[in-house]
């Protein structure tokens, strides 16, 4: 990416390299304590000087719910939608203005529930939009009710039998929806996190980030078993472009094409390496990285992290048949009296 | 034959058929040569909201009135002096607006023993004395259009069945001296591509003329002299639709801030939504949205952005985008929302007008959500409100609602077209970084925040639904600062009065009776003030545009009257506001059949009042 600079010059006169301060607004953040979206935040924070774009050209949209408030705590051009529809504002904003970067915060129920039918749709038109959708498998700020991402069975306020609704997989469901580019990510892996927003923000078109997020109040350790220390190496299968699919502490794991043209978790020793799908983003069929979406139940067993796919379409602007400018007074002028005209003297 | 010619200053004629006949083609025809000829016209379609229901049924029947005359006209007529029934449904549903002694010309070959069954006819009208007291045309026009079709190449029967509008057509422009050649241009450039299809309706229309000149049937001709009070310029007829869409373009191209309108489809406001596709050269972008929320979310998101955001609907659509207006009001941003009302609740009649969105337009919101509402009040006058809209939601950063309703989009009359050059230039006033910190929520003598787009250097910010600090636009959960962000919203949207023109009354002297009405009911309200002055009558009358805020005089006006009868496409809305606004004893008079108020009715309660 390009080198970054203020807008403006420091007092010697040369450009300002733009730190992460410069994207921290004045509004003390308001989150649980614990809660895995100030670490998000203060990845993303870090992460925005690279993307070498001045932050009034960056515009963060944000949902209701615990991620809603992202958008106060970011020194950007920023607006706190209702619940669900971010994703239309944003396409409102993109369709109309090409030269903003454009970010939508949202989570699991804002997007999923109240809001599916936006999120299918900003991504089928492939909008130049990335969509953070924090998933913490609850509903935090109306104090921990089901979501449309919480497991069979969980007990909730408003599920106290056991939720019995299917739960949605949301990479899965953004691979149906047509979606360009889909990854997966973990809130407190800095390092994964800020990869995967790297090649978000180089997508040309509508990309869709999952980010396992923990809520310490009402899901506590809902992705333990992908961020403690003794299952993180087991359980995580890291995507890896070019790369044989291979996890576990020592790599003896791997993923390979299953007799029944499925996807399977092997032992490496008994199969050989050779077997082991190689992992391609970019492939056109989303069949794989659908089939990769769907290879764990819930994350609490093997579960694979990164970009699912990353491919490239037609992107959502303005058509080209539209000018960026309004006509002129005299095509307007023309335009009135279009049509059968006649003049009364 | 000598054929009479008779003057007429004023005639309504009703082209009558099923979907699949072609009425609103015929009309629209007949409309265009009548306006070339200089009358002053006004239109009313009226179609069932199926596509095509079954053939031959009354719930299949089609019609489009033209009312024109020699002198200036305000409505599309009440009842119609010529009724064209293109088969016994047609005229069965027609025949009961229809005044003894006008004339009725029916397609005789329409009128078959399973055609009478369909309409539910027992015995064929044509054969009793059921239109006794009508002068009864009949005139095979199915068998007189194939005959004069027979001869052409290519032509199937099926072309000639399908142009026999034409040949009506052609009957009613000898009938009522209108010139030819702009319908046999229009019928040229339409069917280029289908040469058979071009022929066949020329020869039907040609047809329907010299048969008109020839037959002895119709022994009189009508002449209806060019409208002579008419302001001097230039003219088209336009409906209220396109009217509308012009404004809308003409507010953009004068604010120099590129039109985003998104939408999706709904009967009767999708008209809207082609209408603007169809200016992509203009700097109109149009988006048809997943769904009505996703539409104004997208429209309120262009605007955020800087741009004339619009979205339009009627019907359910407008309670899905209440919570995005709510929005738009809490983020004092620009954006127009066009309510092209229809008869309700739920899914109600689509294709009928009403005027029953006033008070959810005032009030449909959760929380004091106050917003300016303007209705226009005649077809052309679309063009106006939609660029007045445009200037009062830049000027005071608000949302707008336009309350037209389903009777103005498609009725239409001619317009003198602006000149562009005249037409106010709109500015935006963008705030720009003036070395301060920058406060979203600071407000100028307007009450107006300042909109600043992103791409401003040293101006980002943030804005969304939870309450803002006054000035600093910081969320705030402070009673007191929300009690004084609520004053300031109403007081902003208050202030607009300012700008609106006072009510203007059309008073007799002495008259102390006003009729007070609101949007597309001008017409019917000055033409029934019309005939009851004819009768001897005094009467005072007066016309809403602005709803909210109500013309600064309007509580003068109305205390100076000794009745007040407000004439509604609802059953009271504004009567109700009136009421508990100035505590005046309001009458109503209410209508909700789905058809436009007419000059007759408002006549009758003119006269009930004196």
């Amino acid at each position: 990416m390009s080198a970054v600079t203020r807008n403006g010059h420091g007092n010697d006169g040369a450009p300002e390299k733009l730190t992460k301060a410069d994207f921290q607004s004045d509004q003390e953040t308001r989150w649980c304590p614990g809660c895995g979206d100030y670490a998000v935040l203060a990845a993303v924070q870090q992460f925005m000087p690279e993307l070498g774009i001045p932050p009034e050209r960056i515009v963060f949209i944000t949902g209701i719910g615990c991620a809603g408030r992202f958008a106060y705590y970011m020194d950007t051009y920023g607006m706190h939608g209702i619940h669900g529809r971010a994703p239309a504002l944003a396409t409102g904003l993109a369709a109309s203005r090409e030269d903003l970067s454009i970010w939508v915060i949202t989570g699991d129920g804002d997007s999923l529930s109240i809001g599916g039918n936006h999120l299918i749709h900003a991504l089928r038109r492939n909008v130049p939009i990335k969509i953070l959708l924090f998933n913490n498998q609850i509903y935090g700020l109306t104090k921990g009710q089901a979501s449309p991402t919480s497991e069979l069975g969980k007990i909730t306020k408003s599920t106290p039998f056991g939720v019995s609704d299917q739960p949605f997989n949301p990479v899965a469901l953004a691979l149906g929806a047509e979606a360009t580019f889909v990854a997966r990510t973990i809130d407190i892996d800095k390092r994964h996190l800020t990869d995967v927003l790297r090649a978000a923000a180089q997508h040309e078109g509508a990309a869709l980030v999952e980010i396992y997020q923990n809520c310490p109040v009402f899901n506590d350790g809902a992705f333990a078993a992908l961020t403690e220390k003794e299952g993180k190496d087991v359980n995580q299968i890291r995507l890896e472009d070019g790369q044989p699919i291979r996890f576990g502490s020592d790599n003896e794991r791997g993923v390979a094409r299953a007799a029944d043209g499925g996807l399977a978790i092997v032992n490496v020793a008994d199969v050989g390496e050779d077997a082991l799908l190689v992992h391609d983003s970019g492939r056109t069929d989303p069949s794989l990285a659908f089939s990769l979406a769907r290879l764990a139940e819930d994350p609490t067993e093997p579960t694979p992290i990164g970009i699912f796919r990353a491919v490239q379409r037609p992107v959502y602007t303005r058509s080209s048949r539209v000018p960026p400018e309004p006509a002129s007074e005299a095509e307007l002028a023309e335009l009135l009296v279009s049509g059968d005209t006649w003049t009364v003297t | 034959m000598t054929k009479v010619i008779e003057e007429r200053e004023r005639v309504v004629v009703r082209f009558a058929g099923d979907s699949g006949d072609g009425m609103q083609l015929a009309g629209s025809r007949f409309t265009d040569a009548t306006a070339i000829v200089g009358n002053d016209l006004a239109t009313l379609p009226n179609f069932p909201a199926e596509i095509r229901a079954p053939a031959g049924t009354l719930a299949g029947v089609s019609a489009f009135q033209i009312h024109f005359a020699s002198r200036d006209i305000l409505t599309p007529g009440d009842a119609p002096n010529v009724l064209v029934a293109m088969n016994p449904a047609a005229l069965k549903a027609n025949l009961a607006e229809i005044e003894r002694g006008a004339t009725i010309i029916v397609n005789e070959d329409a009128f078959s023993k399973r055609n009478l069954e369909k309409a539910g006819y027992e015995a064929n009208p044509l054969a009793d004395e059921s239109l006794e007291g009508y002068r009864v045309h009949r005139i095979p026009m199915t068998t007189l259009t194939t005959r004069a079709v027979e001869e052409i190449e290519d032509a199937s029967t099926r072309d000639a069945g399908r142009a026999k509008n034409f040949f009506a057509l052609g009957v009613l422009s000898w009938l009522y001296g209108r010139p030819t050649d702009v319908t046999q241009r229009w019928i040229e450039k339409k069917f280029a591509r289908n040469p058979a299809m071009l022929q066949a309706n020329l020869a039907a229309f040609n047809a329907g003329w010299s048969f008109g000149e020839t037959t002895e049937l119709l022994d009189v001709q009508y002449r209806v002299k060019p409208a002579t009070d008419v302001a001097p310029g230039i003219y088209r007829n336009v409906n209220g639709t396109t009217a509308l869409a012009l404004g809308l373009i003409a507010a953009s191209v004068r604010s120099r801030l590129p039109l985003l309108l998104a939408s999706y489809p709904i009967t009767p406001a999708s008209e809207l939504l082609h209408e603007l596709s169809r200016h992509a050269s203009f700097g109109v972008s149009t988006i048809q949205a997943e769904d009505e929320i996703a539409a104004a979310g997208m429209a309120l998101g262009a605007a955020f952005g800087g741009r004339l955001g619009i979205t339009a609907t009627s019907g359910p659509g407008m309670d899905l985008k209440a919570e995005t207006i709510g929005l738009a009001v809490a983020l004092e941003l620009p954006m127009i929302v066009v309510d092209v009302q229809r008869a309700g609740p739920s899914t109600g009649m689509p294709t009928k007008t009403e005027q029953s969105d006033l008070l959810m337009a005032l009030y449909g919101r959760h929380g004091e959500s106050p917003l300016p509402v303007l209705a226009p009040s005649t077809p052309a006058g679309c063009f106006d409100v939609a660029f007045e809209a445009v200037q009062i939601a830049l000027r005071y950063r608000t949302p707008v609602i336009i309350l037209s309703d389903t009777f103005l989009a498609s009725s239409s009359e001619p317009w003198m077209v602006p000149t562009a050059a005249d037409l106010p230039e709109i500015d935006p006033a963008f705030a720009t970084a003036t070395g301060e910190p920058f406060m979203p929520y600071s407000r100028d003598e307007r009450l107006a925040r300042p909109w600043a787009v992103p791409g401003t250097p040293g101006l980002q910010h943030r804005i969304g639904g939870l309450e803002k600090a006054d000035v600093t636009g910081n969320i705030s959960y402070d009673g007191a600062n929300h009690e004084r962000m609520t004053e300031l919203r109403a007081a902003k949207v208050a202030g607009i009065a300012r700008d609106v023109p006072p009510l203007e009354v059309d008073a007799d002297e002495g008259a102390k009776l006003l009729v007070l009405g609101w949007g597309s009911s001008e017409g019917a309200v000055r033409a029934g003030a019309r005939r009851a002055r004819l009768a001897g009558h005094k009467v005072a009358c007066a016309h809403l545009r602005h709803l909210n805020p109500l013309p600064a005089n309007i509580g003068e006006v109305l205390c100076s009257f000794e009745r007040v009868v407000v004439p509604e496409m609802n059953t009271g809305q504004l009567a109700q506001v009136l009421r508990a606004r100035f505590l005046i004893d309001v009458e109503s008079f209410c209508k909700v059949r789905g058809q436009p108020l007419q000059a007759a009715e408002i006549e009758r309660e003119i006269e009930a009042r004196q």
